[in-house]
């Protein structure tokens, strides 16, 4: 994945890109954005505005659903991801799901390794190992798990299972991260674990996150977008959106006018 | 008045109990049959329930009459049926289980799709279908065309009759797995062959397994459609290709020769454990194996 070409130093460009569920309703409209690697992207925007529909429209998760629709053109690293193989679009772009989704039937250790497995991925016994290793170390969990590699995933607490998923992708060595309200479903200690983690990840990934918390936006982004009724409303540094916004309806969902 | 809302009360009271205990009743009653027939089995089956019932093949009418004759037990045992009905379920097994699970995979993954509701339509029928008929047209399919009845064409008979039940229990336990299950292993650049085989198969196995189990069980037991296939073997036969017998087939036999027939109820009782093992078996996997 290191031989692709990067002429422009984007790692994700968004153009004209739309989603539909149903024919002639757009729950994502005419999106254009550029991602710069090892920045931190947060996605605001009130509820059922489109930011997830937005996130699985890049890694090509619409396909799925034979109803959904998606136009315009979303680069990733330059190369248009519809002409590229879909398999490769998804280990370039890891995600991460609201809940957190370890493989139910396998250990702690498999599930780190499941991204292998799953594209038949010959390892040697260590180098699956250091795989291992070093994923759940960069997501803090090889110390809490490192005596229960055999247990199944779902053995863990709920933000340590986040954790899991997280060191699943990371496993991958994606080139973007995809996080849709990751700690949504967390209490508020293993909230902060995980956003600790996300600013930690930021000196070698590039991650976009979905969040619904403002202050986790501000936390921890570097730059923001405020997504309203499908449309990309305002992008830029989130510095600059929380304390000036463009936007008079970016200016009323930051100060909680509509959430 | 106030003495009239008691007494309907306790009216209401009374008559709840009594339906309360017309149902404990019932349930009760229908516990009845299993257990008479146990004890019938045992009672008659006992005496003929030995080691050579599993290490001897089925004696001939002429030495059972002979053991009747001078009062002893009847020699010998099913083992030709045991061996039989092991080969016959084992290949029907290995016959079904693969295009029952693909089905069932098929049908959950495409739920809206016209072919699949077609396929269901036919596996629904397929299971309403007089086991005797499938039978027969095994017996048009197979034992004509290898010009031999053979334990092959047997298990040919009684793998259509498990397929509705294994699709059915693996669509019903794919359907029950979360979507954001496929969702994460398609986000991992999985194939999506690799994420059935390797996600969703593995989390929904003990529905297939406990499905594959049941289906196993309904078809033990099947007399008629071998009778038309299978035919039956005075000897151990492992050759798929040759007749072969089977534990209710002997039974059968035995029942029909009167010098055989107090066979009839420790072959019957060993069928009744071994089904009855295989169920209690599905439902403690049921019970251990469930996600969350
Ligand atoms: N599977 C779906 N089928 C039809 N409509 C959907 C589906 N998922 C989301 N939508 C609609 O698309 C819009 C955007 O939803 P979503 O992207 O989930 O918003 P957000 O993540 O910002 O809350 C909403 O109006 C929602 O009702
Ligand atoms: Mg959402």
């Amino acid at each position: 994945m290191e031989n692709s070409v990067n002429t422009n130093n984007h790692i994700l460009e968004l153009k004209d890109v739309s989603v539909s569920y149903t024919p002639g309703q757009y729950a994502v409209k005419d999106v254009s954005a550029i991602i710069k690697p090892n920045t931190v992207t947060a996605m605001m925007g009130p509820s059922g505005c489109g930011k997830t529909t937005l996130l699985r429209a890049i890694n090509r998760m619409h396909e799925l659903y034979p109803n959904i629709v998606t136009t315009g053109e979303i680069l990733l690293q330059g190369e248009n991801i519809f002409s590229m193989n879909a398999m490769k679009v998804r280990r370039m772009a890891g995600m991460v799901f609201q809940r957190p989704n370890p493989f139910p039937t396998m250990s702690i250790y498999d599930n780190v390794l499941a991204g292998y497995m799953l594209n038949n991925v010959g390892l040697k016994k260590h180098e699956k190992d250091e795989i291992v290793e070093t994923s759940l170390r960069s997501v803090a969990l090889w110390d809490e798990v490192k005596d229960s590699m055999t247990k199944k995933g779902s053995f863990l607490s709920g933000g340590q299972q986040q954790r899991l998923c997280i060191a699943r992708a990371l496993a991958l060595k994606p080139e973007l991260l995809l996080m849709d309200e990751p700690t949504s479903a967390l209490d508020p200690i293993s909230t902060n674990k995980v956003e600790e983690l996300i600013f930690e990840l930021k000196k070698d990934y590039t991650i976009v996150i979905v969040t619904h918390n403002m202050s986790q936006a501000a936390r921890l982004s570097d730059n923001s977008m405020f997504m309203y009724l499908g449309e990309l409303v305002e992008y830029g540094a989130t510095k600059q959106m929380f304390t000036k916004p463009n936007d008079k309806r970016t200016e009323e969902y930051l100060t909680g006018v509509f959430s | 008045m106030r003495k009239g809302i008691r007494s309907t009360s306790k009216y209401r009271v009374a008559k709840s109990k009594i339906f309360f205990g017309i149902m404990c009743l019932f349930s009760a009653l229908t516990m009845i049959p299993l257990f008479v027939i146990l004890w019938e089995l045992a009672k008659k089956g006992y005496k003929q329930f030995n080691l050579s019932l599993f290490t001897e093949v089925a004696p001939t009418s002429m030495e059972a009459m002979f053991a009747r004759a001078t009062g002893n037990l009847i020699p010998g045992g099913i083992l030709n049926g045991i061996t039989g009905t092991l080969l016959i379920l084992s290949m029907a097994i290995v016959i079904a289980i693969p295009i029952g699970i693909m089905t069932g995979v098929y049908l959950a993954e495409n739920q809206e799709k016209k072919l699949a509701n077609f396929v269901r339509h036919l596996s629904d029928l397929l299971q309403g279908i007089p086991s005797i008929v499938i039978g027969v047209v095994v017996y048009i399919w197979v034992v004509i065309p290898m010009s031999s009845y053979s334990a092959v064409a047997g298990s040919v008979a009684l793998s259509i009759m498990m397929l509705p039940m294994i699709i059915r229990s693996t669509e019903e336990s794919l359907k029950m797995l979360p979507v954001t299950l496929k969702e994460a292993g398609l986000a991992l650049g999985g194939s999506y062959s690799s994420v059935v085989m390797r996600i969703l198969i593995p989390s929904a196995f003990s529905g297939l397994f406990t499905g594959s189990l049941l289906a196993i069980s309904r078809v033990t037991g099947e007399t008629a459609p071998l009778l038309v296939t299978a035919l039956g073997a005075a000897s151990v036969n492992w050759d798929a290709t040759s007749p072969t017998s089977a534990i209710s087939l002997l039974i059968w036999e035995f029942y029909n020769d009167p010098n055989l027939a107090d066979l009839v109820w420790s072959s019957s009782l060993l069928l009744l454990l071994f089904v009855l093992g295989i169920n209690l078996l599905a439902k403690s996997i049921a019970k251990k194996w469930k996600i969350q």
